[in-house]
């Protein structure tokens, strides 16, 4: 382990970016089953307005989804916006910004629905 | 051997100008399009989450949320609202088809041609259409 790092780290193997890809797809996975848990209480019959709106997230499972769905949406978009930045932008200083952006806007923007749901 | 390397023609399109000559089959836009929509997304998530917060909070706030997309806000009208919601619609339709799509592949490992190209047509007429529906329900009622 002592010499597996800067340019002697093995960045190549099996499993390199299998954990990135599997938590793509276990976020994705639960995203899905939260948009089908919304959209068959929003189709439940009840006219739409405040009262149901609020209603449907005052549940503690709704709650407790919607808490694994924030986090689940932090390390998806991560992932995914990772990917973006590594294969268009080339120049290693541009891209530590743009990653650097990218995880400051994320942790700002999760924070920010925890904190909406906190109050719920 | 050396001579006929030396003279095989090489293309280099990948500059950033020949974006316009690309004709990519139904599933390469449909992948484009995973990554534009997912972007777009990212880049608009204070507005979904400034919905999330407005629409939940109270009923002030949330007779405040519907009011944005009637009348607007500041200087920017209500239809503008409209407009970007309509878009973070499509961008949601499709990175959730063109989503289930890549987890259905990798699940049963339906690497035809055949399939990766009618799911691409799906993918892409579905999200439309979808859109088109809820747009009409937004922009009409």
């Amino acid at each position: 382990m002592a010499d597996n790092f800067g340019s002697k780290r093995i960045v190549v193997g099996a499993h390199y970016g299998m954990r990135d890809w599997l938590s793509q797809r276990v976020t994705a996975t639960l995203m899905a089953l939260f948009t089908i848990a919304v959209i068959v209480q929003v189709l439940l019959p009840g006219e739409m307005g405040y009262d149901k709106w609020a209603g449907m997230f005052s549940r503690q499972w709704m709650k407790v989804l919607t808490f694994v769905v924030i986090v689940s949406l932090l390390v998806h978009v991560w992932v995914g916006m990772r990917d973006i930045w590594m294969d268009y932008v080339k120049p290693v200083a541009v891209r530590l910004v743009l990653q650097v952006f990218t995880l400051v806007w994320l942790v700002g923007c999760a924070g920010w629905a925890v904190q909406v749901l906190w109050r719920l | 051997m050396a001579q006929t390397l030396k003279s095989r023609p090489v293309y280099r399109n990948i500059h950033i100008t020949d974006l316009r000559h690309y004709r990519l089959p139904p599933a390469g836009i449909v992948s484009i399009l995973h990554r534009v929509s997912g972007a777009t997304m990212f880049l608009l998530m204070p507005f979904i989450i400034w919905m999330f917060d407005t629409s939940l909070s109270s009923e002030i706030s949330y007779s405040q949320f519907t009011a944005v997309f009637v009348g607007g806000a500041g200087f920017v009208p209500g239809w503008f609202f409209k407009l970007v919601a309509l878009a973070l619609i499509w961008a949601y339709l499709h990175h959730f088809i063109a989503g289930v799509r890549h987890l259905w592949m990798d699940a049963t490992h339906a690497v035809t041609k055949e399939f990766g190209h009618s799911s691409a047509l799906f993918t892409l007429i579905a999200s439309v259409l979808l859109t088109l529906v809820l747009g009409t329900k937004l922009f009409l009622s």
